[in-house]
């Protein structure tokens, strides 16, 4: 048996340019992983691997992170130097999709890039200072590349800033490796506290409020409402607009609570 | 395309067409301890390991393994069949169906981790799903076969 979709021609990219002008044409798709890819049934013109291109590395300088877009879900998870930093949420947030196998394939350019509803990485990441390097775009905000048409460029790197915010990260699930009903990323840098909600389910959405660190039970409730007002929830076979809402207090009160408790940017 | 790969370290060359999965392409080279299982990158039973690493060979294009080594359990015959027994001693292989990318999965993960808790060998095979055994036979299986590796 064949798979669904089809390839009349695969071109290993020597240059980020060739790769770009090969994927002007709509018959023409870039290749992550293929997970999500190999569900449809696309007839593709030309398949572009950028697995020349040397963006398999996940590097860090004093300032950030740099993370390829052919990195895997799994090399986020084992990177001794993203495990120490922001209270290991990277990790939290990969460690329950599919297993081991499957983020051996998946990568990180093939799930930001794609912008994915149900996302726990998007939902993570957007907690973060995180920014992704376009081809032809070049830097910008992963919350401005949230809101993006999609379009023919290409996702070169991920880039995180290590600015020693506090973060917490927390998910629902109906069994152990299903996409998730909800999740929930908070930090904290500052007086800032950025709240998102994934798998909505819908693409996830941050909440910025200027209030104070150290927050009282009257603020926490009011961050609360705010989310609730700004952040549209809905409904799905996973679970109900009602109970995504139960969940999302819950979730974003843990979340806070935890990082009261120390949740820290490295141990 | 053509393409060239080691296969259990034997050199294989194919020219092959560039949406054929390696799960098949395994197979139309007679390595059928590969099972065709959900086919949505769920089930785990595709298991093969590609550079050592555990990846589903459903979803993966069998040109993505061009110039790299596949292993497959018939090249790890004899840490299969002493995992093999360590389940069947715990009553959980049962149709067996699963057996065979659950064993390469263990395989990667003794290779990977030293000394896994119980709760590591959970979140590592948690990709492996089983119909029949409810899955406390094969921890148990799981932890006596890695006390016994410690043991030599």
């Amino acid at each position: 048996m064949k798979l669904l979709f089809t390839i009349d021609q695969y071109v290993i990219a020597e240059s980020l340019e060739e790769a770009y002008e090969l994927n002007q044409s709509r018959r023409n798709v870039i290749l992550g992983g293929i997970m999500w890819l190999k569900m449809g049934k696309k007839r593709i013109g030309k398949a572009i691997d950028l697995s020349a291109l040397d963006l398999h590395k996940i590097e860090e300088d004093e300032d950030c992170f740099y993370i390829g877009a052919m990195c895997t879900l799994r090399d986020l998870e084992v990177h001794p130097g993203l495990k120490k930093y922001f209270n290991g949420i990277i990790e939290k947030s990969v460690e329950s999709i599919v297993g081991v196998q499957f983020r051996n394939g998946a990568t990180v350019g093939g799930t930001v890039f794609s912008r994915f509803g149900f996302s726990d990485v998007l939902t993570v990441l957007l907690a973060l200072d995180t920014y992704v390097e376009l081809y032809k775009g070049g830097i910008v905000s992963l919350s401005d590349f949230m809101d993006m048409p999609r379009d023919n460029d290409i996702l070169v790197k991920i880039i995180i800033k290590k600015d020693n915010r506090k973060a917490a990260y927390v998910n629902q699930r109906k069994s152990a490796t299903d996409l998730p009903i909800l999740a929930c990323a908070v930090s904290n840098v500052g007086n800032t506290w950025n709240i998102v909600l994934g798998s909505r389910p819908a693409k996830a959405q941050l909440i910025s409020l200027r209030l104070s660190e150290s927050l009282n039970e009257e603020q926490i409730n009011e961050i609360i409402n705010v989310v609730e007002d700004k952040i549209v929830l809905g409904s799905n076979d996973r679970g109900s607009k009602e109970y995504r809402s139960i969940l999302a207090d819950v979730f974003i009160r843990r979340n806070i609570e935890e990082i009261l408790l120390g949740g820290n940017h490295e141990d | 395309m053509k393409i060239k790969l080691w296969i259990n370290e034997k050199e294989f060359t194919d020219d092959v067409s560039p949406d054929i999965a390696l799960l098949e392409w395994l197979r139309s080279k007679g390595f059928y301890s590969i099972k065709r299982g959900c086919e949505t990158s769920n089930c785990g039973l595709c298991t093969v390991l590609l550079d050592g690493k555990p990846v589903l060979s459903c979803s993966t294009l069998a040109i993505r393994a061009n110039g790299k080594y596949v292993t497959t359990l018939e090249g790890v015959e004899k840490d299969a069949l002493e995992i093999g027994g360590f389940m069947a001693d715990e009553g959980s292989e049962q149709c067996g169906f699963c057996s065979p990318g659950f064993i390469m999965n263990v395989i990667a993960m003794k290779n990977e981790l030293t000394n896994p808790t119980e709760e590591e060998i959970k979140k590592y095979l948690v990709g492996n799903l089983c119909r029949c055994t409810g899955y406390v036979g094969q921890l148990r299986a799981i932890k006596n076969y890695l006390k016994s590796t410690k043991e030599v």
